[in-house]
């Protein structure tokens, strides 16, 4: 099963920029981007640092913002960035 | 609105944009409009004790058009509006440069006025668009602000970028 991981702004900078995920067939998918953002955070000291949940993270599934709550399914564009600043 | 099926009237781009040229475009070949709204925003150079010298802006390309392109289309259902147009830049910027064009051409005033605003107010919470500015202490990147949140909750929609919790 499989995700498309990407970070953009301050978490591209601490984290590089995403990519593939794979999980084992017989292993379930994170269900939601909340439950994704835990996963992450448990990878290294610097996603812990970076994703901790008191933390401002913003994410989109599939180019569409998006929750914590937000399901995912095999093959899912999940970004995560923090609060946007453009205009 | 009377936009060619596949014309966006949103553009994502690194060059400049000239207003004046942009604004033509809605009116191109029709009468019918009354009115056209329209907002520019800026780089600036920042207070005298921190000189911003550039601006970065970094995007998500393909969600940053789609999300725009979004937003129109609830300007466009809130208010009269006959075309409308978003023209946001990216990469590296200099003081006095321009960022963003929204314009909005409707029948009458009101509506080109606040779907103008609407527009600016959902984008600035809303948009894929990371700023980095760069001052003799050197980069950083610039805070969402809450106010942007506030501006957007006035038009009825929550709004969750600066502040915390789930929108």
């Amino acid at each position: 099963m499989k995700l498309q991981l990407r970070y953009f702004a301050s978490l591209r900078e601490a984290l590089g920029p995403g990519g593939e995920l794979e999980w084992p067939a017989d292993v379930a998918l994170p269900a939601t981007a909340g439950a994704l953002r835990d996963w992450l955070a448990r990878q290294s000291e610097a996603h812990a640092r970076v994703l901790a949940s008191q933390r401002l993270v913003r994410v989109a599934v599939d180019q569409v913002m998006a929750g914590p709550t937000t399901p995912l399914r095999e093959g899912a564009e999940v970004a995560f960035f923090p609060p946007v600043t453009g205009g | 609105m009377a936009t060619l099926a596949n014309t966006s009237p949103v553009r994502i781009q690194e060059a400049d944009f000239d207003v004046a040229a942009e604004l033509a475009t809605l009116q191109a070949g029709r009468t019918d409009v009354g009115a056209v709204a329209s907002f520019v925003g800026c780089v600036r150079g920042g207070t005298p004790g921190e000189a911003v010298s550039a601006l970065t802006l970094e995007h998500y390309p393909g969600m940053t058009e789609r999300a725009i392109e979004a937003m129109v289309a609830q300007a466009q259902a809130r208010f009269r509006v006959l075309d409308a147009r978003v023209v946001h830049r990216v990469g590296r910027l200099l003081p006095g440069e321009r960022i963003v064009l929204v314009a909005v051409a409707s029948t009458h005033r009101w509506d080109a006025f606040q779907a103008c605003e609407f527009l600016m107010d959902y984008l600035k919470t809303h948009a894929p668009f990371w700023k980095k500015e760069t001052t003799p202490a050197g980069e950083a990147w610039v805070d969402a602000r809450v106010a942007d949140d506030e501006a957007l909750a006035r038009w009825g929609i929550a709004s969750a970028n600066a502040s915390p919790g789930a929108p």
